[in-house]
């Protein structure tokens, strides 16, 4: 990977932590919220089928995460077991996409 | 030859521990996350068949486990942003026990709701 | 007072032991005193560096109970818990033997960060201005008083993970050249501190800032490196 896209890739994942701090809060203030009487399909679904507000929060959040987790694991991976080059490379797309097909999945899920 | 626990036993050097250990464990947990979500697509009673698992004290622990673990990286993380793009500051030591402290709270929050 | 240390030495080179020497415990011995004393009078054969003894070359670093420190600068009574001491070269670096380590690659790193000068001035300019309270010389204010000792590269887990990392002290050096208004190389320094193998990889452990002899915060000066680098790559400089 040359020098300018090695680059590219910390500030990307410096710039989806930025995105990402912002939707972790508001997931936790869901969750401590959610959990209280015990978790329900009903309660769930409830507040996010066919509500385009969390269905646009929850894809935005899918994809910083999608960014930001591989690039991270890539720094782990290359740091423990000293790979390197094109492979490792390869690989962080692969869990980049995986992540976000995954991810988008869910959002649909309980979204539709 | 290389540093040992002499050598790294120092504030920073714990912040990055927790800071990569948790985003570890958050990033193999996520597929389990998804997958879990994913059960809507089948319906909220599959969906509902899947929570009843949540009732269970060890799994409440374990949520409140990643509960911990992810508002740790929260806070770690801003930390580091801090860190890296706003001007050095002398205090910025003290954002390593905000982060800590912060952390604790959100986990502290969450049992409180859970149980 | 106890009257001896008991002080275990690295003996050998990449593979070795370290040995025991039983050595007189003295009111304000420093590690070098130590470290003398076991070659002048126990085992001539022990290698080791030093030069002013006073804390101003940096020469004698070694590694003291786990910790990169100047040995001639580290008092007995500040470490010999136990009256014991252990005593080892600086770490992430080849030993050459017993106490002296091969220190080319933290020099070497050095030059790749261009850690070099570049003006464009001739003897036949007039002198540039420096003004000391602008905020681009305050900056560096602790930076540039780097002697290139090692300590903070022994200590960088980076560069223990990552062959290629450059190193606190190269980035120190480019930062505060960076900073140097009268220095003309900018984006080419930039290029060379970017990237995997550079300020990137830090991961402000702070391990640098924390045993640096000097006070100096090479983590400071490598956030700052990261902010410009990213502002040229953005910019399309890089």
């Amino acid at each position: 990977m040359n020098l300018r896209n090695q680059v590219l890739l910390w500030a990307a994942q410096r710039y989806s932590a930025m995105v990402l701090a912002l939707c972790v809060v508001v997931h936790l203030i869901v969750i401590v919220y959610a959990v209280r009487n015990g978790l329900s399909a009903a309660e769930i679904l409830g507040r996010t089928r066919g509500n385009y507000g969390w269905f646009a929060f929850y894809a935005l959040f899918v994809a910083a995460i999608a960014i930001h987790a591989p690039i991270g694991m890539r720094t782990i991976v290359a740091e423990t077991f000293g790979w390197r080059g094109a492979a490792l490379d390869a690989l962080t797309l692969v869990s980049g996409m995986a992540l976000a097909l995954w991810g988008w999945r869910a959002v649909f899920a309980v979204f539709a | 030859m290389k540093n040992g626990y002499r050598a790294r036993n120092h504030p920073a050097y714990w912040a990055f521990v927790v800071h990569r250990g948790s985003g570890l464990l958050l990033a193999v947990f996520l597929p389990f996350h998804f997958w879990a979500l994913g059960q809507a697509l089948a319906g909220a009673a599959a969906l509902d068949g899947f929570l009843r698992w949540t009732e269970l004290p060890l799994v409440k622990f374990a949520e409140t486990g990643l509960v911990l673990l992810l508002a740790a990286h929260l806070a770690g993380g801003v930390r580091l942003l801090m860190l890296e793009f706003l001007a050095w500051r002398d205090w910025q030591k003290s954002l390593l026990a905000v982060a800590a402290g912060v952390s604790l709270a959100v986990g502290l929050a969450f049992v409180l709701n859970v149980v | 007072m106890a009257t001896t240390l008991s002080v275990s030495v690295w003996r050998g080179a990449e593979s070795g032991e370290f040995r025991i020497y039983e050595v007189p415990r003295l009111e304000s011995q420093t590690v070098l005193d130590v470290v003398t004393y076991i070659q002048r009078n126990l085992d001539p054969t022990l290698a080791y560096r030093f030069a002013c003894r006073v804390g101003m070359c940096g020469s004698c670093a070694m590694t003291v109970d786990g910790k990169a420190r100047w040995t001639c600068r580290t008092h007995v009574a500040s470490v010999a818990a136990e009256n014991r001491l252990e005593i080892a070269p600086l770490n992430n670096l080849p030993v050459i033997k017993d106490l002296v380590t091969d220190m080319s690659r933290f020099f070497d790193n050095w030059a790749r960060a261009k850690g070099r000068f570049h003006g464009m001035r001739s003897r036949k300019d007039d002198f540039a201005r420096v003004m000391p309270d602008s905020p681009q010389r305050k900056e560096v204010d602790g930076a540039i008083e780097c002697i290139g000792c090692g300590v903070c590269y022994s200590s960088c887990d980076v560069v223990t993970w990552n062959p290629e990392y450059l190193g606190p002290a190269a980035l120190n050096r480019a930062w505060t050249l960076l900073n140097d208004v009268r220095d003309t190389a900018r984006v080419a320094r930039l290029a060379a501190v970017a990237g995997d193998a550079g300020c990137h990889a830090c991961h402000t452990h702070m391990s640098c800032s924390e045993r640096c002899p000097k006070h100096i915060a090479p983590t400071a000066g490598i956030a700052g490196l990261k902010r410009a680098v990213v502002a040229a790559a953005l910019k399309g400089e890089l």
